[in-house]
């Protein structure tokens, strides 16, 4: 272990003990109930960095995954009472086979191809949830919450902490693929697929392994908010404001470090948290929109790649 | 129940839904079957073509389609500005301006139905004209007559343009750039020009065809993410470009919506156009008449 990693995971430990203390010392639900939001982006955010930075294929699917997370953990809560951690992990789980569709899906289309037909495989799901009684159909599902375990005096506190490792996890993942060969074979492609896999590059299984990765995180990600909400509808679940809301964090933040989306999620989560409360959801949307065409425009690295500007520019100056 | 009459019934409206799915795809055909723009926002353009004849509408009490072509030389700047911009910020610097292009004119389409909620808010609206609301009767058939007038109205757009692309020079500029850009310019012609000029074409149509989509149905500002799958799925299926491919494909649309409208049920509506274009996708690429191997 290196130094760099051996802060990045005292890095992490001090941030699950912050997290934790938190959810001791503070009563009022809503700073959990608002962080929960921010959170459940980071996840997502770096999640569709995965697929759409390090390998270069745009997910227009967020609201896919997110959707069909969320209904796993309904269903699931429904048949058989399930308690959270099984509620995430099958979530995780669909996710991941899921995943692996689009991962075949990328054999035979790229660029805007691929992105169309992630909108469309979304409509499709969210079609069919809205055709399926047994989870509530088009007018949705109301939820009980079980009772609160142990350590944590309310639910929405128990979220935040579920979804603050999930951040965690998810970070590590991407932070693990970004050093290793995998992330250097997705960039490969990145660049120039049929160059990659000429010089030996294992083109296909990279991009499906990046894909069911990306899939699993999302859905996971997704499976609390059927708790979180205590209600599930298939045109809020399968919303393709989530699909433009992680696009936006991942590229302005920055796709070329795992860091990137999790400055993206962390900035664009909270104003969009201060934005819902002060004025109003669509100007909310507006303000993202906007945000996303400046810097796609503008500063096509996103927040990263203008810190590495910055910080070139001075090494120049000493020089 | 299954009968021949409601079948029948079925494939006519089809047929003439297809017309009109043809007529708000053909901007798309152009763009980003020509010209390789990844035109996610052209359905959030058409609603606010809708918008505008809504606008004048309501307030001038001026005809829809006289309003569509009222908006049609503004459409055709706003075209020109576009692709100039496009260009300028996406194609010309290369490499990666794929991933980004998609991801900047997702961020249009979203931009533009947030402005719509906010001037026009989020109901539904609809234009007042002699022929809305009307039906002609044939036997068992009920057929609305403003479904007639998009029908005709479509029909013309289509014959237009395929006119223009095959008979004039400009026209068949558009479709020489869209083969090999490479050759235009050893021979002098400016491809950029020449594509600048194409992606007016292709807004300037939406001002009929915005006229078209309000006045076959009303129209909401969210009403553009249901037509991603609709003209995708016929521009996909028509392969890239191929104007009277563009048509055979929209009935082709048309007529499976309104089968299923009748049979399956309306819940199942919105899934048709995009389970099609992702079958499309996944089986044939380059599209039923496909121009490319």
């Amino acid at each position: 272990m290196n130094r760099n990693s051996i802060g990045f995971w005292i890095g992490a430990a001090v941030f699950l003990v912050a997290v934790a203390l938190m959810t001791q010392m503070v009563s009022n639900e809503y700073p959990f109930f608002a962080a929960y939001g921010v959170l459940q982006f980071v996840v997502l955010a770096v999640a569709w960095s995965i697929l759409g930075g390090y390998a270069g294929y745009v997910n227009f699917g967020t609201s896919a995954f997110f959707g069909v997370g969320v209904y796993t953990a309904v269903f699931l809560f429904k048949v058989m009472g399930a308690p959270l951690g099984v509620q995430i992990a099958a979530a995780a789980l669909v996710g991941a086979v899921l995943g692996l569709a689009v991962g075949l899906l990328t054999l035979r289309m790229q660029g805007i191809f691929f992105s169309i037909a992630t909108i469309a495989m979304t409509i499709v799901i969210e079609t069919s949830v809205t055709n399926w009684r047994f989870v509530g159909g088009a007018a949705g599902i109301q939820l009980q919450r079980p009772p609160v375990m142990a350590p944590f005096h309310s639910y929405v506190q128990m979220l935040f902490f579920v979804q603050a490792c999930m951040v965690v996890l998810a970070v590590a993942i991407a932070r693990y693929i970004q050093n290793s060969w995998i992330g250097r074979g997705l960039q490969a492609l990145k660049d120039d697929e049929v160059a990659a896999e000429c010089t030996g590059v294992p083109t296909l299984r990279l991009k499906v392994l990046a894909c069911v990765i990306s899939g699993a995180l999302m859905c996971a990600a997704g499976a609390p908010a059927a708790m979180y909400l205590q209600y599930a509808d298939p045109s809020s679940a399968f919303n393709l404001n989530y699909s433009v809301s992680v696009l936006a964090m991942s590229l302005i933040g920055g796709t070329a470090h795992w860091a990137g989306p999790v400055f993206g999620a962390i900035l664009l989560g909270s104003t969009q948290q201060l934005l819902a409360v002060t004025i109003s959801s669509e100007v909310n949307v507006l303000v993202l929109g906007i945000m996303l065409v400046l810097f796609v425009v503008a500063a096509p690295e996103g927040i990263i790649g203008l810190i590495r500007r910055v910080r070139r520019k001075g090494a120049g100056g000493e020089a | 129940m299954f009968s021949m009459d409601l079948l029948l019934n079925a494939v006519v409206l089809g047929v003439l839904l297809g017309c009109f799915y043809a007529a708000v795809s053909l901007g798309l055909s152009v763009s980003f079957g020509l010209l390789d723009v990844p035109h996610v926002a052209h359905p959030a353009f058409l609603v606010l073509a809708s918008y505008g004849v809504y606008f004048l509408n309501d307030s001038y009490d001026i005809d829809p389609l006289l309003a569509g072509l009222l908006i049609t030389p503004l459409l055709f700047l706003f075209g020109l500005v576009a692709y100039r911009f496009y260009y300028e910020t996406f194609e010309k610097r290369g490499s990666d301006a794929g991933v980004r292009g998609i991801a900047f004119l997702f961020g249009i389409a979203f931009i533009i139905e947030v402005l719509i909620i906010l001037q026009f808010g989020v109901d539904q609206r609809s234009v007042s004209a002699s022929y809305i609301g009307k039906a002609w009767r044939i036997g068992e058939m009920r057929i609305p007559l403003r479904l007639l007038v998009a029908f005709a109205v479509a029909a013309a757009l289509t014959i237009l343009l395929t006119l223009y692309m095959s008979r004039t020079f400009m026209g068949r500029a558009i479709r020489a750039v869209a083969q090999d850009q490479e050759a235009l310019r050893l021979m002098g012609a400016n491809p950029v020009q020449i594509k600048q000029w194409a992606f007016g074409i292709a807004t300037a149509v939406l001002g009929i065809a915005g006229a078209l989509l309000i006045i076959v149905a009303p129209v909401d500002p969210t009403l553009d993410r249901a037509y991603i799958g609709r003209t995708f799925c016929v521009v996909v299926m028509a392969g890239l470009g191929s104007m009277t491919g563009t048509l055979i494909a929209a009935i082709i649309l048309g007529v499976a919506e309104s089968i299923v409208l009748s049979t399956v049920g309306a819940s199942w509506a919105p899934a048709i156009s995009f389970a099609m274009l992702l079958g499309i996708l996944a089986v044939r690429p380059q599209g039923l008449l496909g121009r490319r191997s």
